[in-house]
């Protein structure tokens, strides 16, 4: 056999690639969650929407994006599999099983948690990022900023209204003063209606809590896999596990839906 | 001080490979808590005996904490409650007066039942005829003090090769993965001098062989070494993992 097919096909090659990718879309929550902080922003959107112009235009982040998609869809499909092949380790199950003395549960429910994730992505794929690329219901909003005083108004076009590019800037001057005008896809309008409804709020804020358990075992257990575990290290590797990317991060997510449901 | 327990137990029986088996329950009084659980065992079959039964089969040894050999998974742990010990060195003082002990055999494919408790673990034996040596040279031994070793790696390698190879890993592991008896294996020689001509094709042939038998893959969850009475680190696995990828990536061979 072909020392890759050997090595990817093993035990420890298959864990190999699931921390790889498990890794890759944790820097992804980063930066998903650095971007998605401009929804607090109070500016009817301008700098949200001018954001995803650019993640969805910008030909690297293309590139990546699409190298995103090929890992979600690995290391779920791959962790499904993982799984399966694991049940069948113990084909005769133990009658009584105290898990709970030697393990952390989240470490034992890591195909469940996985799972409950993978459905929110498809999810909140069809939300957002479908609508956004191939729907017809979001629109367009000009947003007229005074150049002199910086004050911003923003106002919604019609609901036939389109143009060639998402995002057009034109400078323009009335009896008022002068304007930079900037018409963009309104995804951010999109956001806030969405998150009105309080079952997809109620589904979002739980979905984050899978998160949270699938992260507080999966951040630390990638960089033993991947041979990473010395005294040296493994305090802040635990510390960004358990504090950064199973806590801030997505409670900072959960917090999105939750502030345009009270706003 | 010494106290008397009565018991419940129930004890998986299986007369052999194919046999579905299913639990027997048995009761037993004055139990001293000064027994062994093994020794409890002994009681109880020497009781079956005497009835005309047939006694329970079970894995034993020196008795004494270091031949890995017994094997039973007690109230949903390997060798029960403890930490860090077998199930020869635990003692009926860990159970209370009245309460029912679940008594299975290791549950893994690559460990399949022979008779009641007793579970093949010839699997094992294989992974080490797989690379879990040295080959060294036949004639006199040389002076000990010929190759130094650093104290810490001595340390550490004596400490991977405590492993009595007993499978309560597998046992614990909700893959049934033998990844911390084989890494143990793999550690105890990489850390040392000796262990280096050989040590990256033993590590692909040991964790090749690991695969074939058919245990599960590693999900880090740290029962293993939880449950181990050697208390074998989970640095020994992440060795392991670093070595294999090394060795996969920098062997001479395609």
């Amino acid at each position: 056999m072909n020392w890759v097919t050997k090595m990817f096909s093993s035990s420890i090659g298959q864990k190999f690639i699931m921390a790889l990718t498990g890794l890759f879309l944790c820097s992804f929550l980063v930066i998903h969650m650095i971007g998605n902080l401009q929804l607090f922003k109070n500016d009817f959107g301008l700098a949200f929407n001018t954001y995803a112009v650019f993640m969805t235009t910008f030909p690297i982040i293309k590139v990546v994006s699409y190298l995103l998609y090929a890992s979600i869809l690995y290391h779920a499909f791959k962790g499904i599999s993982l799984v399966y092949k694991n049940n069948k380790a113990r084909p005769v199950k133990y009658a009584v099983q105290n898990g709970a003395a030697n393990s952390h549960w989240t470490s034992r429910s890591m195909g469940i948690l996985g799972t409950i994730i993978l459905v929110f992505i498809v999810v909140h794929m069809k939300n957002f990022w479908f609508e956004y690329k191939f729907g017809h219901e979001i629109g367009y909003t000009s947003y007229f900023t005074n150049m002199a005083t910086g004050e911003l108004k923003a106002e919604p076009m019609s609901a036939e209204y389109t143009q060639f590019n998402k995002i057009e800037e034109n400078i323009i001057s009335n009896e008022t003063g002068q304007y930079r005008v900037v018409v963009v896809k309104d995804l951010y309008k999109e956001v806030a209606t969405e998150f009105k409804e309080w079952w997809l709020v109620a589904l979002y804020v739980l979905c984050m809590f899978a998160v949270a358990f699938h992260l507080y075992h999966g951040f630390q257990s990638a960089f033993q896999t991947l041979g990473i575990n010395h005294s040296k290290y493994n305090g802040l590797i635990k510390f960004i596990g358990i504090w950064f990317f199973s806590v801030f991060i997505p409670a900072g997510f959960a917090a999105m839906p939750l502030y345009f449901f009270f706003k | 001080m010494e106290k008397n327990l009565n018991l419940n137990l129930k004890v998986w029986r299986q007369k052999n490979a194919e046999d579905k088996g299913g639990f027997q329950e048995y009761k037993l009084k004055d139990i001293s808590t000064d027994m062994s659980f093994l020794e409890m065992f002994d009681v109880l079959n020497e009781k079956l005996i005497v009835e005309g039964g047939d006694p329970i089969a079970f894995d034993h040894d020196c008795r004494e904490g270091i031949c890995g050999s017994c094997s039973m998974f007690i109230n949903g742990r390997p060798h029960g409650p403890k930490q860090g010990v077998t199930t020869c060195q635990l003692h009926m003082r860990s159970f209370n007066d009245g309460e029912t002990i679940v008594v299975e055999p290791w549950r893994a494919s690559a460990f399949p039942v022979i008779k009641d408790l007793v579970v093949n673990r010839s699997a094992f034996d294989r992974i080490i005829s797989a690379g879990g040596f040295v080959s060294v040279n036949i004639g006199n031994a040389q002076d000990a003090n010929s190759i130094l070793i650093p104290k810490v790696d001595a340390d550490e390698s004596f400490a991977a090769a405590a492993c009595i190879g007993c499978g309560a890993c597998v046992a614990a592991c909700k893959n049934a993965s033998a990844m911390l008896f084989v890494s143990a294996k793999v550690s105890q020689f990489a850390l040392l001098p000796q262990g280096q001509p050989e040590r990256k094709q033993r590590v692909l042939d040991m964790v090749a062989h690991m695969d074939e038998e058919g245990f599960g893959a590693c999900t880090n969850t740290g029962a293993c070494s939880a449950e181990c009475p050697k208390e074998i680190s989970l640095t020994h696995i992440a060795r392991m993992n670093r070595d294999y990828l090394t060795a996969e990536l920098s062997t001479e061979s395609k």
